[in-house]
């Protein structure tokens, strides 16, 4: 028997939060030209919790804390490192921009670090009310870094609309959360399963409180027709609190969403599969029409998510839930490895946008990017990676996370639905890569007035050129990435 | 039934241009162009040397891959790095690497911005086109098969014409939405088989009519725009237009050649119901390209433009040859894939040619250059007359072929098959006289220098290899001829589940 309490399996929420608070206090003391102290506690407050956070992987075992209402097991751990090393690449990427705009201040790191810590308490939360929780500090951390440059009116804007769209997000989840609750007197989430199945559940609550939570998941995704904040809050965030919003943020989602439908709602999958088709296809129209008429590059990767996170959806409907266990695992497995290498092609591409932006000068607009394969051959084929794996082409990773989500999608038979999504989800994608080529475009084949030499760290030179390696080289050699997410979902079911 | 190959020649083969090509793109620097050059000469050299083994050690008498090489990929799903040759592959792993060559020469002058990256491009897309003819695993297939797009994308793009942007997105987006609907097919595959991505199991697999039908026409889409075939064909003549010489010799001499490698590969094989039921159409659309595509290549004042129609002329007559289904035409069709992937490489050569000299294509800016460029003129005669099936050529092995079979099938159909020996005449010599011969016409075409040793070697390797092949074919041939009867075998099998009708 576990202890009731058992402190070790949140052992890296809690070396987390020390870290946040004592960086919180510490940059107190520090004068603004010593900050990179500040830069390199982060950096090595990230790399302890990520090694604690690493060890469930090994160990193998899930384990539960504080009577179950936290979970700790292989497939948390996985999303967890992910999100740290996002929330590390916002730094490592975010340095220069920040400096020149007066962001490099200790409210940047510690919001940051809280921001993690929400998405974390997500990732692992088995209880409705610690879901919430955790939605909420996560939420509440990345208003603030919106709403960073106060002085900047689109920021502000764009921190208003986050704030009440996302309130309003909050609310229905809550409020389905609370339906499920008066559904089955429960709040845990193996609970509501037990529950149901033992027929101790008032049906008509239970799908009215799934419609809300789905409408509260696709929010929080991104998807249509819940995606009206996405393209103004990236557009009008400072790029680095972007690339936070749009990496990391989608892993914990992933997680509630795995959490709350498929191990919570299983008996409910009928309804929330043919939502989840739904909200799926229409994320996949919206998203992928619109961003082609996009010229803002940051507006443009706003609207290319939602088409993103439908392809997402189509994974997280595919499971067959109380089927085959290989086969689902198969499908959430497909789910988890799409969600970490979008967020992985992502944060490459906002790092990017940071890279060639300098004082006074954003570079957010495509045709900022004119001429860099001139400027710059190596970020132009880093840049043409991210790029081609967005729009899902091989031989890069994007390629082989579509792959996985469309065998996943038609991996329970022959039915025409899930052939019909299939065909639907590639035609779509060929809208997606007219977008993304346009960009490739842009760099390669136009040519650009911007002669400034491109300067950058050391420490940000390696790491982009780490992300854009690693969407070749995941994409040639996804083995293992893949056989992690697989075994990692494999285990949380039971399999 | 396949052998293990003692050292891995075909991933040598593949993997030598890109590792060459990720070099000169990493270091390479346009301020010393020699040592780019020299990198990309000696890359795609090795590289078609790595392609004499596979030749030399292949047994002719054999069906069935050889020089197999097989190595978990994928767990979940189930692929594999799997690679191997056989008859009807063997030919093209040797083409890609010799074309390369060639187009690394052709390109020796003409460029001279972003050297090290044109010729990245160049040496990457030959391996990946390697990989697409040696590939036995439907997943690695695919990977080859579009990563082979975006190399080309930006040739055209980068280093092409005026209109080059508007080419080369249209030639990406082509030919993705086919290769897109290829996919679902695959996944299907996988599914049906019970999950293995292996094509040898997927030609053995029992099919229903309607998957057949389906499966057919997503293959359909991807080969059709890539062969390309009438009328699918407009952006063939766009990119070729635009392209830079040495992308439009690739261009026409092995990446047409994916799409049909693709029909014996995959269509035939896999879906034979389907494709018996839709032969007709299919030759139908065919002998559409030879004569009407022949005629519309008669019409054209670009030169580029020209060969480019007639190429869509020619592989008209190698889709039409599958779609015979016996030996003859099947393997009259190969061989004229191989002699086009010469003929046509040859052919956008000589344009260069003239093209670095007068920076123009215009046929009406042209003429008598044979008074100052005679050399160039007795080639280009050479090529001309194979381009429109010269005996002792290699053009007239493949036509001759094809017309034999196709009249074996059908008298009317090999008739108007055999038009293509007018209009090909037609269009080839029509222009080469007006280019080459006659007057000099203006100041420019006086003052033209003859081609010099490069020029010659790149014109006369081409030159050996068209006559070698039209004057002695038979080991081209019999090197085919068990895996084609294999394959004839299989297509004339249905492969209807009992009781499926």
């Amino acid at each position: 028997m576990e202890p009731l309490l058992n402190f070790s399996a949140v052992l890296p929420e809690a070396i987390l939060l020390a870290c946040a608070c004592f960086i919180l206090v510490a940059d107190l003391f520090l004068a603004d030209r010593s900050r990179n102290g500040t830069y390199l506690l982060t950096l090595l407050s990230l790399a302890a919790v990520a090694a604690a956070a690493w060890e469930p992987v090994s160990a193998g075992t899930a384990q539960y804390a504080f009577g179950g209402m936290f979970l700790s097991d292989s497939m948390t751990a996985v999303l967890k490192v992910a999100a740290i090393l996002a929330t590390a690449a916002t730094f490592v990427y975010a340095q220069a921009y920040a400096r020149q705009r007066a962001m490099w201040r200790g409210e940047f790191f510690s919001l940051g670090l809280f921001a993690l810590l929400g998405i974390m308490t997500m990732i692992s939360a088995n209880n409705l009310l610690v879901i919430y929780l955790g939605l909420e500090l996560q939420a509440l951390a990345l208003y603030g870094l919106v709403a960073l440059r106060r002085d900047d009116p689109r920021a502000t804007e764009a921190a208003m609309k986050y704030f009440v769209l996302g309130a309003l997000a909050s609310g229905f989840l809550l409020y389905g959360m609370s339906m499920l609750y008066g559904g089955t007197g429960t709040l845990d989430v193996n609970g509501l399963a037990h529950r149901i199945s033992a027929g101790q559940s008032v049906n008509l609550a239970m799908v009215l409180g799934t419609i809300f939570v789905v409408a509260g998941i696709a929010f929080k995704l991104g998807a249509a027709p819940f995606h009206m904040w996405v393209p103004d809050v990236y557009q009008g965030a400072p790029t680095p609190v972007a690339l936070l919003l749009a990496s990391a943020p989608k892993l914990a989602a992933f997680a509630i969403a795995f959490r709350l439908l498929v191990e919570g709602l299983p008996q409910l999958a009928v309804d929330w599969q043919r939502m989840l088709a739904v909200i799926a296809v229409a994320s996949l129209a919206v998203g992928n029409v619109t961003a082609v008429a996009q010229t803002n590059l940051k507006r443009m990767l706003g609207y290319s998510t939602i088409g993103q996170m439908g392809f997402l959806l189509l994974a997280l409907l595919a499971g067959v839930v109380g089927g085959n266990t290989t086969i689902t695992a198969g499908a959430y497995g497909a789910a988890m490895f799409y969600v970490i290498t979008y967020a992985l092609a992502t944060a490459g591409c906002f790092g990017i946008i940071l890279l060639l932006a300098r004082e006074g000068f954003e570079a957010e607009e495509i045709a900022d990017l004119r001429g860099l394969a001139k400027r710059s051959p190596w970020y132009a084929f880093m840049m043409t990676l991210l790029m081609l794996s967005l729009a899902g082409l091989p031989p890069t990773v994007g390629f082989t996370a579509k792959f996985v989500v469309l065998q996943a999608l038609v991996s329970d038979g022959a039915s025409a639905t899930t052939w019909t999504l299939a065909v639907v989800a590639v035609l779509f994608s060929l809208v997606g890569a007219f977008y993304y080529l346009r960009v490739v475009k842009t760099m390669w084949f136009d040519q650009g007035s911007d002669t400034n030499p491109i300067e950058a760290s050391q420490d940000m030179r390696i790491a982009l050129t780490a992300n854009g390696v690693l969407v070749l080289l995941l994409g040639m050699l996804p083995q293992g990435l893949l056989a992690l997410c697989n075994g990692a979902v494999l285990r949380a079911l039971g399999g | 039934m396949s052998m293990s190959s003692p050292f891995p020649w075909l991933s040598f083969a593949i993997w030598i241009p890109i590792v060459f090509g990720t070099y000169l793109l990493a270091v390479g620097r346009d301020r010393s162009p020699d040592v780019v050059r020299a990198v990309a000469l000696v890359g795609s050299l090795i590289s078609a040397l790595a392609t004499v083994p596979v030749v030399l050690g292949f047994d002719a008498a054999r069906g069935g891959l050889q020089w197999t090489e097989k190595v978990l990929w994928i767990s979940t799903p189930t692929a594999h790095y799997y690679l191997g040759v056989d008859g009807i592959s063997l030919w093209f792993v040797p083409l890609t690497a010799f074309i390369t060559v060639i187009a690394v020469l052709a390109g020796w002058k003409a460029i001279e911005e972003r050297l090290a990256q044109y010729y990245a491009a160049f040496l990457i897309l030959s391996g990946l086109m390697i990989g697409v003819f040696c590939a036995a695993d439907g997943l690695l297939f695919y990977v080859f098969f579009e990563g082979t797009l975006i190399p080309m994308y930006l040739i055209i793009g980068v280093w092409g014409g005026p209109n080059r942007v508007y080419a080369a997105i249209k030639f990406f987006l082509y030919t993705l939405l086919g290769s897109l609907l290829m996919l679902v097919a695959l996944v299907y595959l996988y599914q049906a088989s019970g999950g293995s991505f292996d094509i040898a199991t997927w030609q053995r697999l029992p099919l229903g009519h309607t998957p057949q039908v389906l499966l057919f026409l997503a293959f359909f889409a991807a080969f059709a725009v890539k062969v390309p075939m009438w009328p699918v064909h407009t952006w063939l003549p766009d990119a070729h237009v635009e392209a830079p010489t040495a992308g439009s010799v690739v261009l026409a001499a092995i990446m047409l050649k994916l799409g049909a490698y693709g029909f014996v590969r995959f269509s035939l094989p896999i879906a034979p119901d389907a494709a018996h039921e839709f032969a007709a159409p299919v030759m139908a659309i065919s002998l559409i390209a030879v004569v009407y595509v022949g005629f519309v290549a008669l019409v054209q004042t670009d030169m580029k433009k020209l060969v480019a129609y007639s190429s869509i002329a020619h592989m008209g007559f190698v889709t039409l040859g599958f779609f015979l289904f016996s030996s003859i035409g099947v393997e009259g069709a190969l061989a004229q894939m191989i002699s086009h992937g010469f003929i046509s490489g040859a052919m956008f050569l000589c344009i260069g040619v003239m093209y670095d000299r007068m920076h123009s294509r215009n046929i009406a800016d042209y003429g008598g250059v044979v008074n100052t460029m005679p050399r160039f003129a007795a080639f280009m005669m050479l090529f001309a007359m194979a381009n429109c099936g010269l005996p002792a050529t290699s053009g007239f092995v493949g036509e001759f072929l094809v017309i034999l079979g196709a009249v074996q099938f059908d008298f009317w159909i090999g008739a108007i098959a055999a038009t293509t020996m007018v209009l090909g005449a037609a269009y080839s010599l029509w222009m080469y006289k007006r280019v080459i011969f006659g007057d000099v016409a203006n100041p420019a075409v006086a003052k033209l220098q003859d081609i010099d040793g490069r020029e010659f070697l790149a014109l006369g390797l081409l030159a050996v290899a068209v006559l070698a092949m039209g004057v002695y074919p038979a080991p081209v041939i019999d090197a085919m001829h068990a895996s084609v009867t294999d394959l004839l075998a299989q297509v004339a099998h249905s492969k209807f589940l009992p009781g499926s009708l």
